[in-house]
């Protein structure tokens, strides 16, 4: 994945409210309307963070030309959490090696 | 089996990587785990396949230290290495720390606090980076504040879309 995509995609993901509507999409795609609801917040602000979202290649639409559904596009939020995922993997693995020696030092 | 304590990692401001995680263990434990080096050789590996053949901590202010992984099937090395600034044993140590082939730019400089309540140690480690870039690129990524902070609700998120 290249670094500019990968920019996009976390400066997309950095907005709670682009966060909730990509967990949103997740139980299925859905219209701008209903997508709007939950939010209490007009459509055309919602359109904005949804073409964010897009930009970013994180959700597409769908055929209908009427209600032009959203939906998720699970691949790059994949790319984009497996950085971070990477990250703290490799702590994570250092500190359960770090556990397993600590338990060996408290029975010396 | 115990519950497997989780590690959090957020990114506080624009500098930093914060990593927090509980340890079942008193903080003299966990900072000796830290600065002596036959014990910091047992654990601080990263990935599988790794080793530490060389492990040198002068623990004093002003003292360097330097650690060399390598990757036991091909050979491939990496050193990183630093200065002491600060020693408070057993609670706090601040160190700066660069790698030999750098792939972030400038110095970042670590803050290890390790605070014990009731037989158990939190860590908090904290690695300042010399700019934005820096720390972007130690995350290889753009990642904007509260992302890691989310990720485990992104990881469920995740799994949730893979059926």
């Amino acid at each position: 994945m290249h670094q500019q995509h990968l920019d996009a995609t976390f400066a997309a993901l950095a907005d709670p409210t682009r966060r909730a509507i990509l967990a949103r999409l997740a139980s299925g795609q859905a219209s701008v309307t209903e997508l709007a609801k939950p939010f209490a917040m007009s459509q055309p602000a919602v359109s904005k963070h949804l073409k964010v979202l897009e930009r970013a290649g994180l959700i597409s639409r769908g055929r209908d030309a009427q209600r032009r559904p959203r939906r998720l596009e699970a691949k790059r939020l994949g790319e984009a959490t497996k950085w971070l995922e990477r990250y703290r993997r490799l702590w994570e693995r250092n500190y359960q090696r770090l556990d397993a020696l600590l338990e060996e030092l408290k029975t010396r | 089996m115990k519950r497997a304590a989780t590690l959090q990692l957020t990114t506080p401001s624009d500098r930093e990587i914060v990593m927090t995680r509980v340890f079942d263990a008193p903080r003299k434990l966990v900072f000796d785990a830290h600065t002596k080096p036959e014990l910091v050789k047992r654990w601080l590996l990263g990935p599988p396949g790794w080793s530490m053949p060389v492990c040198e901590i002068d623990l004093r202010v002003g003292g360097r230290f330097r650690y060399v992984w390598r990757r036991d099937n091909d050979g491939t090395q990496m050193g990183m290495g630093g200065v002491y600034r600060e020693i408070v044993a057993p609670e706090r140590i601040v160190n700066t720390e660069k790698f030999d082939e750098a792939w972030y730019p400038g110095e970042a400089v670590d803050t290890l606090v390790l605070v014990e309540q009731g037989g158990k140690t939190t860590l908090t480690q904290t690695m300042l980076c010399e700019s934005r870039a820096a720390r972007d690129a130690v995350l290889k990524s753009g990642m904007e504040k509260g992302v890691a902070a989310s990720y485990d609700r992104l990881a469920e998120l995740l799994a949730s879309t893979k059926r």
